[in-house]
């Protein structure tokens, strides 16, 4: 267990290394570097920030701000799976909102959070996908799901899950 | 001849000059354009949207982002652009927290007087501010966020002028702020503690942590014996608190206010400022001889100190080792005043005037500080002795005038030239050249290293010794140089650095002033001074000698006194990157520096053989491995820490047997206890 965590740590750090030299660790190219760093980590890590700002040469407030700038970067840690409720117009009319009740139900999220406690899950919410044909919907992993009942929308956490648990066993 | 370029402002033509914009034609004419994210020390930013125009043909334009062309018809003052810019000050009212009577920036907030000037008597926007937490980490600076205008400002300050850019703007829309990384408080990323930006910030955003109160609970303690030394720097400013023009010197009023206030003996930082020029000419003298450790930097500004243990740690051994006059007068103050003054050293407390915020986090430095009683007590701005002397209501104006106490506050001109920029080098010149030459000399103004200029430079021979010295202020041109000496690209003996623009005279501690030439008054005066006076090389102070002859009676003690060392620091607290899962304690910690002088050196190969022969050796369980930014011994890169110990220069053979030699180690005393 400890050999292949600290192997699979090490392998992504080692990533990032090639992140930055396929960059030729030119300022210029920060987000599209931030954008991969986050593709491999699933969101930003502060340390991981800050050895990319020492190997750009460029302050780690200047990065941060940056990586807090765009909604798209994320600084703290996501699920494995990120599931995205569509909010847009035609989502909401069709019961958007219940979906995501359900939902935060179903994966026990309290309060504020947005991921479970096991990392496998982060639940969000965004503004239209740009297929309400399909509403209301739901991506995972960019995976896109079309009219999303509730009993459809937790049938497919519990396939995630039993994978999951198969993977593991 | 060219045509002379001209510009109608207001129906009235002016000339071009080679002005960088609109803004700074409008101003020479004589109309103060308000402003809030215009410096002309740095970029332009064009956010505010106060410094507004109206140019016939193009419409409504910010000045400071408008090149000025000839012909242009300019409006200044339309009831278009008077309704536009109270618009823009009421909305910026609306998300500041409105409570300027307990403001550390009240009356002196820029956000305040053009409210006044621009007639805003009403604000008519819903009010949008929420609390945001003040960070009070920093011994230096107080950073409230719920003041800010975002004008940016100090961002650019601390980027563009001190090369650090510790903090930055983060966050977007509504939620926008001006944050350290990651939202950490100052005390903990790379500032230096400069104040620079507090320097600039127009209101109360960023403003000098204040030890008055601690001071005046002193004063007012019968048991204790209050002294206090002063700056060369303020001499030459506080009276601008009170309505003097700038520059105006005044030592003889200070130090009668000070006495007045309560403080037992007042002396002079120059005094100690004539012995670091005695005892850095002289170490630079000895290595100039031995051809080591040069070329040698200048080390009385605790802001380049501190940058430098940041940023060049493979530059340490090149700082001078002197500690600068403040800490070298706080040394000697608790060496011999207890004696002189016939008191314990627990009652004596030390107090400071200086220009500068960064002296605050010097005093604090551990190294000068014996049993829990620092050297130096407390530090204060001359803006907060301005504040004290007010609130005693003295009258500033007509005080009479005192001299300094004796014999720690005599001094030469030499001393006193410390303030300005080029004034430790020149300082340091007047005795190394009659060193060198083996004669007294009566020339003693080197005007080469005078003046604003960020880096200037002048070299001379004697007797066959050439020395060669470059003078820079702000650290963004610090880092040129020091980047240059990295390289081997210079060939400098000496080099004088000061974090301020224009040196100390520009601390961040001195009163408020927006007026672009205000540092060239106070540098002026400072040479003034030095005129006046008597003596003008740090030799020939005749008390230098006496403490010569009396308390540094050997090389130990005057080493103990005097001197000091620096260490590398960590930019910022961090964690560093784990690569093992749990933090289990009592875990031998393998630390691999990432920084990017290590980096280059291949750190990161090695850091992937040490993870494979841990795994592989089943050491997983004991040892954690971690890679790590900031151990900044580049210039033996690669550095691992196994334990407390530091490899430099380090081989997967040279960390493996200290690992085993450590976990031995431990094993051992396992089983013996
Ligand atoms: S005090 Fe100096 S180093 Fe610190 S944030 Fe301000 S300008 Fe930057
Ligand atoms: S230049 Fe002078 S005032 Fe500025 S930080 Fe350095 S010592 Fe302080
Ligand atoms: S001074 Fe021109 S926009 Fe702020």
């Amino acid at each position: 267990m400890e050999k292949t965590t600290q192997q699979k740590a090490m392998r992504k750090f080692t990533k990032i290394c090639d992140i930055v030299n396929q960059y030729n660790r030119d300022k210029s190219k920060l987000i599209p570097i931030l954008q991969k760093v986050q593709d491999e980590y699933r969101y930003l890590p502060e340390e991981v920030l800050t050895f990319v700002a020492t190997t750009l040469n460029i302050p780690p407030a200047t990065v941060y701000g940056v990586a807090t700038f765009y909604a798209h970067f994320t600084l703290s840690p996501r699920g494995k799976y990120v599931i995205r409720i569509c909010d847009g117009t035609a989502c909401h009319v069709k019961g958007s909102n219940k979906l995501l009740e359900t939902l935060r139900e179903k994966l026990n999220l309290k309060d504020k959070n947005t991921t479970t406690s096991d990392m496998l899950f982060t639940l969000e919410t965004v503004s239209c996908l740009g297929a309400c044909g399909l509403a209301p919907v739901l991506v995972i992993n960019d995976v896109v799901h079309g009219q999303v009942t509730r009993e459809k929308a937790i049938k497919l956490i519990d396939e995630i899950i039993e994978k999951e648990n198969k993977n593991a066993g | 001849m060219e045509d002379k370029k001209t510009l109608f402002i207001d129906g009235r033509e002016y000339r071009i000059n080679g002005e960088r914009n609109l803004l700074e034609v409008i101003r020479k004419a004589g109309i103060d354009i308000p402003t809030f994210c215009y410096h002309s020390e740095l970029s332009v930013y064009g956010a505010c949207r106060l410094c507004i125009v109206d140019i016939e043909g193009r419409g409504i334009v910010g000045s400071c982002s408008t090149p000025a062309e000839p012909g242009m018809k300019v409006h200044t003052n339309t009831p278009e652009i008077r309704e536009m810019r109270k618009i823009t000050l009421e909305l910026l009212l609306a998300n500041h927290e409105q409570n300027c009577l307990t403001c550390g920036k009240n009356s002196n907030c820029k956000l305040q007087e053009l409210a006044s000037r621009l007639g805003v008597d009403n604000v008519r926007f819903k009010p949008t501010h929420k609390p945001k937490p003040i960070d009070r980490s920093s011994p230096s600076i107080i950073r409230d966020p719920n003041k800010c205008v975002l004008c940016g400002d100090c961002v650019r300050m601390c980027h563009e002028v001190q090369g650090i850019g510790a903090i930055d703007f983060a966050y977007r829309g509504s939620d926008v702020m001006v944050l350290p990384a990651f939202g950490k408080d100052l005390s903990e990323v790379e500032c230096v503690n400069c104040g620079q930006c507090a320097r600039v910030c127009p209101t109360g955003a960023l403003t000098v942590a204040s030890q008055i109160e601690n001071v005046w609970n002193e004063l007012h303690n019968a048991e204790k014996t209050v002294v206090v030394q002063i700056a060369p720097a303020v001499r030459v400013a506080l009276g601008e608190m009170f309505g003097m023009k700038a520059g105006e010197v005044v030592t003889g009023k200070t130090i009668t206010a000070l006495k007045r206030l309560g403080f037992d003996k007042v002396y002079d930082t120059s005094f100690t400022a004539d012995l670091t020029v005695v005892e850095e000419a002289h170490e630079f003298l000895e290595r100039k001889l031995n051809g080591e450790n040069l070329p040698q930097f200048t080390s009385c500004c605790p802001a380049w100190v501190k940058f430098a243990e940041q940023y060049y740690p493979e530059l340490l051994s090149n700082l001078s080792t002197c500690r600068s006059p403040q800490q070298m007068f706080g040394a000697v103050a608790k060496k011999m005043l207890p004696d002189l003054l016939d008191i314990n050293r627990e009652n004596l407390v030390v107090v400071s005037i200086m220009p500068c915020t960064a002296k605050k986090f010097e005093a604090l430095r551990p190294e000068f500080n014996i049993d829990g009683y620092p050297d130096v007590d407390y530090v204060l701005s001359t803006q907060e002795l301005g504040k004290m002397i007010k609130e005693a209501g003295l009258n500033f104006i007509d005080l009479e005038t005192e001299s300094f106490d004796l014999p720690l506050g005599f001094k030469t001109g030499a001393g006193v030239i410390f303030g300005a920029s080029g004034g430790v080098s020149e300082a340091v010149l007047r005795l190394a050249v009659e060193k060198l030459s083996g004669n007294k000399i009566e020339k003693v103004d080197f005007l080469d290293v005078r003046g604003c200029e960020g880096i200037k430079e002048t070299s001379f021979t004697i007797n066959n010794t050439s020395v060669k010295i470059a003078v820079v202020h702000s650290l963004a041109n610090a880092r040129k140089i020091a980047d240059m000496v990295k390289n081997g690209e210079c060939d400098y003996d000496l080099i004088e650095v000061m974090a301020c623009p224009g040196g100390c005279i520009g601390g961040a501690g001195q009163p408020c002033s927006f007026v672009d030439t205000i540092n060239e008054s106070r540098t002026q005066s400072l040479y003034n001074i030095d005129k006046n006076l008597q003596i003008h090389k740090s030799q020939d102070n005749p008390y230098i000698a006496e403490l010569y002859e009396k308390v540094l009676t050997d090389h130990k003690i005057t080493h103990e006194l005097l001197h000091t060392e620096y260490n590398n620091r960590k930019r910022m607290s961090d964690n560093g990157l784990s690569f093992s899962e749990d933090n289990k304690n009592g875990k031998l910690h393998v630390d691999v520096c990432l920084g990017t002088g290590c980096y280059l050196k291949g750190a990161q190969d090695l850091l992937h053989e040490i993870i494979t022969n841990i795994v592989d050796k089943n050491l997983a369980e004991q040892v954690e491995v971690r890679g790590s930014f900031c151990f900044e011994h580049c210039n033996n890169g690669p550095t691992v820490r196994v334990g407390k110990h530091l490899i430099e220069k380090c081989t997967l053979k040279l960390v493996l047997s200290e690992i085993n030699k450590q976990l031995k180690a431990t094993q051992t005393t396992a089983i013996s206890s």
